[in-house]
């Protein structure tokens, strides 16, 4: 099934209508979620109004994780089966899961002032989703420091799935060091502890971010792509 | 090794860093006893980050590394031999060096063996990560920075539960932690630097 469509041919046709149905789809669920989360959901009884930072914060930070996740998934199978197409998918998803990352920090930073008093704290989610925002920065560094692209790809698949390490230690970081930052309250032991009202919005938020990284992944790598063929093609021109 | 500066230039990192601390500080001995001794620890990650652009670059120029890898030898153990080698050059005489830093910043004389024991241990942690931001940076022309970058995440345990130690909270639980570290950075980075090193040689 993956190996079908991990043929590149068959990768352009079927992205080249995909991509824009994943945005439409972020387009639409964005126009819906926007409002229903800063406006029509009930304002927190303890946060007040503070709490819509949420909608935006949360879907970042699930979102930042699971393309680095993903990325990892990619970067095997880069190792493992030496495929162009996960290396262009791994490449590409990066700098959109580096913007997560720092739409999480900013976002959690505005977050954070009014409600716990600072701007900043080195607790340990807070620290562990530094580093993952810099250990993006340095894949996306590694690969464009390495000329041959071919060898960029598989240096950067290794850094890659070394730092897959850290993606535990966020995920647990609020319960071994039950600092500052809440634990997890949707997916957790005994049934959410969020009220039904907020998670209309959360999930559609949710749901908004991934079909944005959906759609804008598969420009990304149509562009990577069209920029391999070009450039293969002024190769072969100049050969002749 | 040798030819980058060898032992002297991390060892002039470490206690330059350290010797500018307490001047930016001022003399304030109540404030340098807190903030001084955990101190030791950034003074160190950059005394080896320092040093770690040349240890797989100067053998990928030489031919040295392809000497490696037609060694019978597998290349991971040539590679925890080098990291070895490195600790013994680099990472003792940077423990070692951690007892008058310290002392020069205020930690109390009953800790310091602690503190020289705990940078021991930290630099094998720093190295063991240090193979693999070597080695996937050996091609790179002025990758300093660039292996800066890429290490500074995998830093960030040691230093913190070294800086723990060195500030003498929870230090059972932190020194466990921090051997955790350096076990799990020897045991995957002489495979990781491998498989890159084997991509730079191609």
């Amino acid at each position: 099934m993956l190996s079908y469509f991990a043929n590149p041919a068959r990768f352009m046709t079927l992205s080249a209508w995909a991509s824009p149905i994943f945005l439409g789809i972020a387009f639409v669920l964005f126009a819906v979620g926007t409002p229903w989360a800063l406006w029509l959901s009930p304002a927190d009884y303890q946060q007040g109004e503070t709490v819509r930072i949420m909608y935006i914060h949360v879907p970042a930070a699930w979102w930042s994780l699971g393309i680095y996740a993903l990325m990892g998934a990619a970067s095997l199978v880069s190792l493992v089966w030496r495929h162009a197409l996960a290396d262009v998918a791994a490449r590409s998803a990066a700098p959109i899961g580096a913007t997560f990352a720092a739409i999480c920090l900013v976002t959690g930073s505005l977050w954070g002032a009014p409600t716990w008093g600072t701007w900043w704290e080195w607790d340990g989610r807070l620290t562990s989703m530094l580093v993952l925002f810099i250990i993006y920065l340095g894949y996306i560094a590694l690969w464009n420091a390495v000329d041959d692209e071919d060898r960029a790809a598989r240096l950067a698949a290794i850094l890659c799935l070394v730092g897959l390490i850290n993606l535990p230690i966020i995920k647990f970081s609020v319960d071994w060091w039950s600092t500052l930052h809440q634990p997890a309250s949707i997916l957790r032991m005994g049934g959410s502890a969020i009220d039904e009202s907020m998670m209309g919005p959360l999930f559609t938020m949710a749901g908004a971010f991934f079909s944005l990284f959906a759609g804008l992944l598969m420009v990304n790598m149509r562009a990577a792509i069209h920029r391999r063929r070009v450039e293969s093609s002024r190769i072969r021109q100049e050969q002749a | 090794m040798w030819a980058s500066g060898g032992l002297m230039t991390p060892l002039g990192y470490f206690v330059g860093a350290a010797t500018l601390t307490p001047l930016a500080m001022g003399p304030d001995r109540a404030l340098l006893a807190t903030a001084g001794p955990p101190l030791v620890w950034i003074a160190a990650a950059l005394a080896v980050m320092a040093t770690l652009e040349r240890l797989f670059q100067a053998d990928l120029e030489d031919g040295s590394l392809d000497q490696m890898m037609l060694s019978e030898a597998p290349l991971e153990a040539l590679v925890l031999a080098k990291g070895a080698a490195f600790w013994c050059v680099v990472g003792a005489p940077l423990a070692l060096a951690g007892a008058p830093v310290s002392i020069a910043l205020q930690a109390p004389i009953d800790r310091i063996p602690l503190i020289v024991a705990a940078l021991g241990v930290g630099a094998a942690a720093f190295i063991g990560v240090g193979l693999v931001g070597a080695a996937v940076t050996a091609g790179v022309r002025r990758g300093g920075v660039l292996i800066a970058l890429i290490v500074l995440p995998f830093f960030a345990p040691p230093v913190i539960f070294g800086a723990a130690i060195a500030s003498g909270e929870d230090v059972e639980a932190a020194f466990l932690i921090l051997l955790g570290c350096a076990l799990g950075a020897t045991a995957i980075g002489p495979f990781a630097a491998a498989a890159a090193l084997r991509l730079q040689a191609e």
